[in-house]
């Protein structure tokens, strides 16, 4: 039922999107909010990096600031993030308007949210089609359903002519992903798309995902809390915590060895084979509000390694190939 | 030994019946109808005392609702509920009452199911005071007592209101307000899933401690194989308002027999099943509206056959202690 994946390893792809530094803050009654404080990221094309954290650390956030979708009180306060080379901090509204949706999409968590309940679903793709290129209605509307057959839609025909309410849950995540890549995007931010489904309808839209980006060469940012779907999907996953990307490597690395605290505290919570009835190991208390974040190591008052030396701020180093980290305390007995 | 709860032959369904216009439609000719949802239907279920029994499923086949009969929210169409052997219609009196506040409920949306104008105090103390369970003088011991064996600091937390939480606190509040009665059995449906990881293990842990301290019976309602994997001794899948397969936990994760069963676990994203290519089972699961004739299962079934259009199969003993329907056994 299983087969190994072989990741594209070889020539160094170019960098289909780098983010470096960024920081994205709502600025409330109550306090800055500080949703996304550093972030350093990158992605080549084909590749499919899981952004895990919980909620509240900052990884949706980190999505529509690359795709350029802060709504006030956000704002990006510093960093850039350069798509193909090209800086989109600079570019102006015109400019993200024509890449959204045609070089960068996105999909939404909701895809109820995300459809228009009053169009049929072949007025909308084929709006999203006409939005980016001069092609006719029959052009597009081919174009549509062949994005249906390849996410795996029954009857795609029948879809196109129906309503949003029309569909199951299932179904419309389809669609959704469907118009996310209708025009053979570079890269898609794909927030939590598979939460509100059932597992047997999410391993099918995983599975088509999947074989879409391997197909395309489409660039893919997963983001999620449950680390065992990205453990499955990604070629590489970063660890958010409070903000920060506080662990990058390859998926197999991260799930394996990981170096940093919260990592494996994560991995802990998740219930396994082999530790049945067991005890699960806990992460003590709560993740910290963005508001008044700990000093140094946000994570520092949960964990068991922290020392004095954690009031200080961790710089993000290399620890081996494509391996990130930001801790004075890693695990280093999984380094060796 | 008879087993602490017990239901036999469950089955829930909700009509709904045409409004007025429907009605008027209906006379002229039109083909309108009343819409019956087969929820539950027909379900045989022991629990033992001290048991953790996991009930598993996608949405939409009857599980929440399975729960909330079992725990007396909803009267059952068909079929009854013994508890300790008698059914429950039965009780009256002191007996009902006793009956009725075994078992408890755990619901899924820790922010919907707390009243946001009380004070933890008064959510957590009303049912003991309203069933008379503790004397007045002793309550306000009596509620700091419960929210400390549940994890929080009573004098922090009691004169606070359920938004001044965050989602693992609440589900502690309401996991104190359930204990307050008294109860043996602890109906739990979701009532993990909307929490984070982290915090779902904490909750986790507490319910297994609270397992062993107050020696309590758990139905745990939950579409997360994991979790249930983790917890529960015994498994039940539903599909489409039935049972499929009733088996022990470490029977099923060794070799489900249900093919519906198979293609769960196969599906379900695990961390020690790194990169791998996902090979769904095929189709949308059905409405229970109209479920598919014979087998629920049988249009997504890769075994399926012709039998299994017509003929619904029965809930059999495939071994000790483990039950499956499927026609596939009897080849």
């Amino acid at each position: 039922m299983t087969h190994p994946v072989t990741t594209q390893v070889g020539a160094p792809s170019p960098k289909m999107l780098e983010v470096k530094n960024l920081k994205t803050h709502a600025f409330t009654k109550r306090g800055i909010v500080k949703a996304v404080d550093g972030v350093d990221l990158q992605i080549s094309s084909g590749e499919v990096l899981g952004l895990v954290g919980e909620s509240g650390c900052g990884k949706t956030m980190t999505g529509f600031s690359i795709i350029g979708l802060v709504d006030p009180p956000g704002r990006i306060v510093a960093g850039a993030v350069r798509f193909k080379g090209e800086d989109l901090g600079s570019a102006g509204a015109e400019r993200m308007r024509s890449l959204r949706g045609d070089r960068i999409a996105m999909i939404f968590q909701d895809p109820m949210m995300a459809l228009n309940p009053v169009l049929r679903v072949d007025t909308q793709m084929v709006e999203a089609v006409q939005a980016h290129r001069a092609v006719d209605r029959a052009t597009a509307l081919a174009l549509a359903h062949e994005a249906l057959v390849q996410v795996g839609m029954p009857a795609p025909e029948r879809r196109l002519r129906a309503y949003p309410h029309e569909l199951s849950g299932g179904m419309r995540q389809r669609i959704v992903i469907a118009i996310a890549f209708l025009n053979k995007p570079d890269l898609i931010i794909a927030d939590e798309p598979t939460t509100s489904l059932d597992v047997t309808i999410q391993a099918q839209i995983l599975h088509e995902v999947q074989g879409l980006c391997r197909k395309t060469g489409t660039a893919m940012i997963w983001i999620t809390h449950d680390l065992a779907v990205v453990a499955a999907l990604a070629d590489r996953i970063a660890v958010m915590y409070a903000g920060r990307i506080v662990e990058t490597g390859r998926a197999e690395d991260v799930v394996e060895r990981p170096l940093h605290p919260y990592t494996r505290g994560l991995i802990g919570s998740v219930p396994s084979h082999n530790r049945r009835g067991a005890s699960l190991t806990q992460i003590p208390g709560l993740p910290p509000s963005l508001i008044e974040l700990p000093a140094g190591c946000a994570f520092h008052p949960r964990c068991g390694r922290a020392t004095a030396l954690c009031r200080e701020e961790p710089e993000e180093r290399a620890v081996g190939a494509g391996r990130h980290l930001r801790c004075f305390h890693p695990l280093v007995e999984a380094l060796s | 030994m008879t087993a602490l709860v017990e239901v036999r032959g469950l089955t829930k369904r909700f009509v709904k019946r045409p409004d007025l216009a429907g009605r008027i439609a209906g006379r002229l000719g039109a083909d309108i109808r009343a819409e019956t949802v087969h929820a539950v239907d027909g379900v045989d279920l022991a629990i033992a005392k001290g048991e953790v029994v996991g009930l598993v499923g996608e949405s939409g086949c009857g599980k929440s609702t399975l729960g909330r009969m079992i725990a007396g929210l909803l009267e059952p169409t068909e079929g009854e509920v013994f508890f300790k052997g008698r059914s429950r219609v039965r009780l009256s009196g002191a007996e009902a009452r006793e009956a009725r506040l075994a078992v408890q409920m755990l619901f899924q949306d820790p922010y919907a199911s707390l009243n946001p104008r009380a004070r933890v105090e008064t959510i957590v103390g009303e049912a003991p005071r309203v069933h008379g369970l503790v004397p007045r003088a002793k309550l306000a011991a009596y509620i700091d007592d419960l929210l400390a064996r549940v994890g929080l600091s009573p004098d922090e937390v009691k004169r606070r209101y359920p938004h001044q939480f965050s989602g693992g606190q609440r589900s502690r509040i309401g996991i104190a307000r359930a204990l307050a009665v008294r109860p043996e059995v602890l109906v739990c449906d979701e009532a993990i899933a909307a929490l984070d990881v982290s915090i779902q293990a904490q909750i986790l842990n507490l319910f297994m401690d609270l397992r062993a301290s107050l020696n309590l019976t758990y139905l745990f309602i939950s579409h997360d194989l994991g979790v249930v994997e983790h917890i529960c001794d015994r498994v039940v899948i539903m599909y489409l308002g039935r049972v499929v397969e009733m088996v022990p936990t470490s029977e099923l994760f060794a070799g489900p027999n249900h093919p519906y069963a198979q293609a769960l676990l196969a599906e379900v994203p695990r961390l020690d099943a790194r990169k791998r290519v996902f090979e769904p089972i095929k189709g949308e699961i059905p409405s229970p509206l109209d479920p598919p004739h014979g087998c629920h299962f049988h249009p997504r079934c890769p075994h399926a056959m012709p039998r299994c259009r017509t003929e619904a199969p029965r809930l059999k003993a495939i071994a000790p202690g483990r039950l499956s329907a499927c026609h596939l056994n009897d080849a």
